[in-house]
């Protein structure tokens, strides 16, 4: 609100800087993440409504779709309960070793998942240490559904645990002390006082690793053997359609993948602004 | 409910927090525990709580050991230093939780909780806020309300740690007050861990100063203040500091660099500690003068002058520095205003705090650079 004109000039010239920043951003996000989305969607449909209906219908696309949901529907809940535990005993218990499982906790996100599909590979292939054991005793593990749970669970292991470790750092632990000395049971602590303090951030983590889950690729396709109708996902089929030349077929299964990011980010969207709509009145006495 | 700890411990790693505590809260006695940060007077009161346990010791309750009993069947009302309000339940809700967990066979019915819960709201001066979460509310708002949440399970005794600490001081001093009150009526054993010696000797039948993990001295305000047992005590109580005193060659304890008054020569003349230190041949004893029991009078060749004065409300406090070895260069010197004097203070000169009225500052004229004579009118030894 100054009348000096050097104030005024600077002030123009942020503005105009600030216009061309946010222009060359959001430049950035079309190119580099809305076209490529767009472009999923336009080729998916190029062949018409038709094709794209008989493409989901195919038995092999089905059982992808299937899988894809039953391994999600297994790993999120494991996942959840881990990484629940995992930051409940971070945030609320001193212990010893304490950094290093935190630095832990991070492993898989530092870790390329192929690596980690080969370790199952290692573990459990006919050659590895576990394998000749389970085969002895009829459990298949690689080249199945264990396998596969086994590499989905490993890469999604951090999305729970780092969205809950921050969040009830910052929530202390007077919280369930306060309910303790009031006569709360652990399970009163936690359904009544510890869950519904974290109730958003578990939300966000259980949203990523359901999408982190359906979208895996490296790991998994080490450990699935890629057996078409049996263990073959979303992302797999994808892959096989892409090389039988089908780049029409793949598209369409792309773009079931990229609705259910989009919509993940839509609910994650919609929490978030209701979450924020309940601000604080002001304190009067 | 009287409360005892007996030889309480409890260490951190290698830090010893409790160390061999053993105290008594009286039935409907309001006890403060009072020390600096890191004095172990917080980790005591979770100990009783029984939210940590003791690595040896017991706590007992009325006659019965508690050492071993859960936290949540000691039936202890704990008020938290930030509350610990159930951030997503509103106030009713935080009140009525203790109750709302109750077994079935122990629960009140809904109308009653909520009879109950308004009771509560009434008392801590709530009654309309029963629908507000707790980040709609002020810090002395949430403070009655962790106070009525803890109230409400009925609990056996009350526990606060640092309750006022987060408030601004004219909220803080209200509060105290209402608290007291609130205790009078309630008659609820009730211990409360402060840093604020206003604070303890305000609020507390029975102040405990702690210092590095024990217990220094418990007794009534009174007797803290005018008879502390131990130097920590008594400056941690209030402003004062230690004259040394000298052995001379008549046979009496005096100060070098002060006169005493008559009372403190008869004092010392008595003390038994005072012969004790000449018996052994010590070089040195101290005695320990609040700031309002020295006598200053003005006096051009005084070994002392008034480097800084601020009123403190009725009373002035001065701080004076010690001149004897430059002060024969003149009477001149007491004249120049000090900033421009060449012997400016140093931060480690030999200074001291001397609190005097208003009335008395400007009967003897003193004043930022007057030079002074320091008398001390009375003190204390402590021993060894």
């Amino acid at each position: 609100m100054s009348q000096n004109p050097k104030r005024l000039h600077t002030a123009w010239h942020n503005r105009l800087l600030r216009i061309v920043l946010v222009i060359a951003a959001a430049l950035v996000a079309l190119l580099f993440l809305l076209l490529p989305l767009a472009v999923v969607f336009v080729e998916a449909l190029s062949k018409g409504l038709q094709f794209y209906f008989q493409q989901i219908a195919k038995p092999d696309t089905v059982s992808a779709i299937k899988l894809s949901i039953k391994l999600a529907l297994v790993a999120v809940p494991l996942n959840m309960i881990f990484g629940i535990a995992a930051a409940w005993v971070i945030t609320k218990f001193e212990f010893r070793g304490k950094r290093l499982l935190i630095s832990f906790i991070d492993l898989p996100f530092t870790v390329a998942p192929v690596i980690s599909g080969l370790v199952w590979v290692l573990i459990f292939g006919m050659q590895g240490w576990l394998g000749p054991f389970f085969r002895a005793h009829n459990i298949e593990i690689l080249f199945a559904f264990p396998g596969m749970l086994l590499a989905i669970l490993f890469v999604t292991f951090p999305f729970v645990a780092r969205e809950l470790i921050p969040l009830m750092q910052q929530q202390g632990t007077e919280e369930e002390e306060a309910a303790v000395s009031l006569g709360a049971n652990f399970r009163q602590v936690f359904f009544r006082v510890t869950l519904p303090n974290i109730k958003i951030g578990l939300v966000y983590g259980i949203l990523l690793s359901n999408a982190r889950a359906l979208g895996e690729f490296g790991a998994i396709s080490l450990v699935s053997g890629m057996l078409r109708g049996s263990t073959v996902t979303m992302p797999l089929e994808v892959e096989i359609l892409f090389n039988e030349y089908n780049a029409a077929g793949a598209f369409v299964v792309a773009s079931l993948l990229s609705l259910s990011a989009l919509l993940t980010l839509l609910v994650r969207s919609l929490l978030e602004y209701r979450h924020n709509r309940r601000q604080p009145e002001l304190p009067s006495e | 409910m009287t409360i005892t700890v007996e030889n309480l411990s409890r260490n951190f790693r290698n830090f010893k927090a409790v160390d061999n505590v053993s105290l008594t809260a009286e039935k409907g006695e309001l006890l403060a525990l009072l020390g600096p940060s890191g004095s172990g007077k917080t980790t005591l009161l979770r100990l009783i709580a029984g939210l940590e346990q003791p690595d040896s010791g017991s706590v007992i309750f009325e006659g019965e050991d508690v050492t071993r009993l859960d936290v949540r069947h000691r039936q202890v009302g704990f008020v938290f230093q930030h509350y610990g309000l159930f951030r997503h339940m509103t106030v009713t809700e935080n009140i009525a939780f203790g109750l709302r967990i109750k077994n079935r066979r122990e629960r009140p019915s809904k109308s009653q909780i909520s009879e109950r819960v308004q009771e509560l709201l009434h008392l801590v001066q709530l009654d309309r806020l029963g629908q507000r979460h707790p980040d709609q509310l002020s810090g002395g708002q949430k403070q009655r309300v962790a106070l009525a949440r803890a109230l409400a399970v009925e609990p056996r005794i009350l526990l606060l740690d640092e309750p006022f600490g987060a408030l601004d001081a004219g909220v803080r001093k209200d509060l105290r007050r209402w608290l007291r009150r609130l205790h009078d009526d309630l008659q609820l054993t009730t211990i409360v861990v402060t840093h604020d010696q206003d604070e303890a000797m305000e609020l507390a039948d029975r102040v405990v100063v702690m210092n590095r993990a024990k217990i220094i001295q418990a007794a009534t305000p009174a007797k803290i203040y005018d008879q502390p047992n131990d130097p920590f005590v008594f400056r941690f109580l209030g402003a004062g500091s230690a004259v040394p005193l000298l052995f001379n060659t008549l046979g009496h304890w005096r100060s070098p660099k002060m006169a005493l008054g008559g009372e403190v020569m008869a004092m010392l003349d008595r003390s038994e500690r005072a012969r004790q230190a000449a018996e052994a041949g010590d070089q040195q004893l101290d005695l320990f003068v609040r700031s309002h029991q020295f006598e200053m009078m003005a006096d051009s060749k005084g070994d002392w002058r008034i480097r800084f004065a601020a009123l403190t409300g009725r009373s002035i406090r001065f701080e004076v520095q010690y001149i004897g070895n430059i002060g024969n260069i003149g009477s001149i010197a007491s004249q120049e205003p000090p900033s421009l004097n060449p012997g400016a203070p140093t931060p480690d000169a030999l200074t001291y705090e001397v609190d005097l009225s208003r009335e008395e500052a400007e009967e003897n004229g003193l004043s930022l650079g007057t030079r002074v004579t320091l008398t001390v009118k009375s003190g204390l030894l402590f021993p060894r």
